[in-house]
């Protein structure tokens, strides 16, 4: 029992001064050490406690929901709380719409900027946008919102002919420029971690330096690149504050692309928006809990997704590299 | 259909990463710049230090900036001691087991969670379940919680740079595990914790969804008195005047996102410089 929390290194010294003999006898610990290492180990555990805690307190505010409405009301493709209509089929294929809209434009362009700044502009360039990019993920996501009103809603309108510039699209032009840090980042540090030998191959071979970039490099960094890119859409997923203040928050059926020029709710924008007006205890105030639940089961599949092919890459090179 | 030479392959891909990627530094120029140039007009001393006036329309955010202070604050007193053990745990304690492993997976999961999920959990356990009411201090323990994730992970990666030699030599000279980790490592690794928690801090000031339940209020006329009472925020106020407010001066939307922004971006700055002065003078 004691092997778990205290590793080996710590357990023994050399208790003879004059023979420099090791005798394996253990360090006597006082009760403060003790406590502080029994302290240290609940905040380890905590991040356990807290998954539990939220999974339970969302669990507990969203069933009495499950109670009042069937699932058939749920799937049902009208959101309208107030009269009776609770069907998510709108919000979820809203989320779905903007989610796939930011994820096309920022999936390549992200992917460019990383080999970009890896491989086609010097070091010392590197060194500065690197962190001007990461800059971008710590601009609050209500500023974002809140340019994209100004100046990014009448560029839709004017250049989409749409009647109004809060629209699917103008969201996920603005998600995809959020989820562009992640995906960059991590993309970034993938193709720098590919060995310098494999282009050096590449190149000997003859091979073009767009061409070792393309067939070499890419390829060898493609876990990391799509770990990015999964972090990248699963941050984008569960974005409020600036889906909220650009999309226009019409709940209506989405029937195809062509919908990206018209005003869409997300799930998240649902729950921000309405959370303030809701009766407590009320089945509509119980279903936004049953949104939130959705959207962190959402996020949970897409995390350990993206932690599991990192997982098993790092057995995988452990073994080659043995 | 035309076949492209090798090299004009190269130069068309070239060219075209190059043009994506900057349109994607040009638009971070242009949004950053967009907040400078027409927020700067609205900067004074009358704005950072007055109370909002005429339906907000005049006058200053002081509440605003005092409730984002006080909310930064509270979000580090329950994040920073709890995230910095579980990264201790993590990196001096914990071996390769079953507990470990879903001690990580916990905190993958809670990284990921959407911002707007945490405020719903702040407003079912501490607003409504442990009666905090919305308060400075469910806002403190919701943003803290979302904050934990980047602090456990930047400050493990820190106290895992730091050689394992060093731990070697302390025990070896009769100092206990703890008195390691004390005296030896945590000093070693502060730099590193220390830009984890900045940053950690910096998402926790600039969020809006998870303060929306638990804390933010409206308007309000005066300080908050006690941890118990609700306070504007930045992002939440930004949010309001810019979206719920008809006729809001444009001046005063943008002066109050050129002060957010500064605030949050001086302290990724303040993160990148301490990182940087400590990578130079580090011996090992």
């Amino acid at each position: 029992m004691l092997r778990l929390w205290w590793p080996n290194w710590a357990l023994y010294r050399c208790n003879n001064r004059d023979t420099g003999i090791v005798e394996r006898e253990p360090i006597k610990r006082t009760w403060q050490e003790f406590l502080i290492e029994r302290i240290i180990r609940a905040t380890g555990v905590s991040a356990i406690a807290i998954v539990g805690l939220i999974i339970l307190f969302l669990l507990r505010e969203a069933v009495p929901a499950l109670m009042q409405v069937t699932p058939a009301d749920l799937l049902a493709d009208r959101w309208y709380p107030v009269e009776g209509y609770y069907g998510l089929a709108p919000l979820i294929l809203g989320t779905l719409l903007v989610t796939v809209g930011a994820a096309v434009i920022a999936l390549p362009a992200g992917l460019a900027t990383a080999i970009f700044i890896a491989e086609i502009v010097p070091r010392w360039a590197r060194d500065l946008l690197k962190p001007f990019v990461e800059v971008l993920a710590g601009i609050p996501s209500v500023v974002l919102g809140f340019i994209g009103m100004l100046a990014l809603a009448p560029l839709v309108r004017r250049f989409a002919g749409a009647p109004t510039g809060l629209t699917a699209l103008t969201g996920s032009l603005l998600l995809a420029l959020m989820a562009l840090p992640t995906i960059v980042s991590v993309a970034e540090d993938a193709i720098d971690a590919v060995p310098v030998s494999y282009r050096n191959a590449a190149l000997a071979l003859g091979a073009t330096r767009w061409q070792t970039i393309w067939r070499v490099v890419v390829p060898a960094a493609r876990t990391g690149i799509l770990t990015g890119m999964m972090l990248g859409v699963g941050r984008a997923i569960g974005e409020t504050m600036a889906v909220m203040m650009v999309t226009g928050n019409a709940a209506r059926i989405v029937t195809g692309p062509a919908d990206l020029f018209l005003p869409v709710r997300t799930m998240t924008a649902t729950i921000a928006a309405e959370m303030g007006e809701v009766a407590q205890g009320s089945t509509h105030y119980h279903l936004l809990f049953v949104i939130g639940f959705v959207l962190f089961l959402i996020s949970f599949i897409v995390n350990l997704a993206a932690s599991a092919v990192v997982f098993r890459e790092t057995r995988r090179s452990e073994r080659v590299m043995s | 259909m035309i076949r492209l030479s090798r090299q004009a392959t190269q130069r068309i891909a070239f060219w075209l990463i190059s043009l994506i990627a900057g349109l994607v530094i040009a638009s971070i120029l242009l949004i950053v710049g967009l907040v400078i140039v027409q927020g700067s007009g609205a900067i004074g001393w009358e704005f950072a230090t007055g109370f909002p006036r005429e339906g907000m329309k005049e006058g200053g955010i002081l509440p605003a900036i005092v409730g984002t202070l006080l909310l930064t604050i509270g979000t580090a007193i329950f994040s920073v001691p709890i995230g910095v053990g579980a990264a201790v745990y993590l990196a001096e304690y914990s071996e390769d087991n079953a507990l470990t492993r879903t001690i990580r997976i916990a905190i993958i999961n809670l990284a990921g969670i959407p911002s707007v999920v945490y405020g719903l959990f702040g407003l079912g356990l501490f607003v409504l379940f442990l009666k905090f009411g919305t308060s400075i201090l469910a806002g403190s323990l919701t943003l803290g919680i979302m904050t934990l994730p980047v602090i456990i992970s930047t400050s493990e990666q820190a106290l895992r740079a730091v050689p394992h030699s060093f731990r070697v030599v302390s025990v070896s000279l009769g100092a206990t595990h703890w008195q390691t980790i004390r005296r030896i490592v945590l000093p070693q690794a502060l730099p590193g914790v220390l830009t984890g928690v900045i940053l950690g801090l910096e998402r926790a000031a600039g969020e809006t969804a998870p303060i929306l339940f638990t804390v933010a209020a409206f308007f309000l006329p005066r300080l908050p008195q006690s941890v118990f009472d609700q306070t504007m925020a930045l992002p939440y106020h930004l949010f309001v005047i810019s979206t719920q407010v008809p006729g809001m001066p444009i001046r005063i939307q943008y002066g109050t996102a050129l002060v957010l922004l500064a605030f949050v971006l001086s302290m990724n700055l303040i993160a990148t410089l301490i990182r940087r002065h400590y990578r130079e003078r580090r011996q090992w």
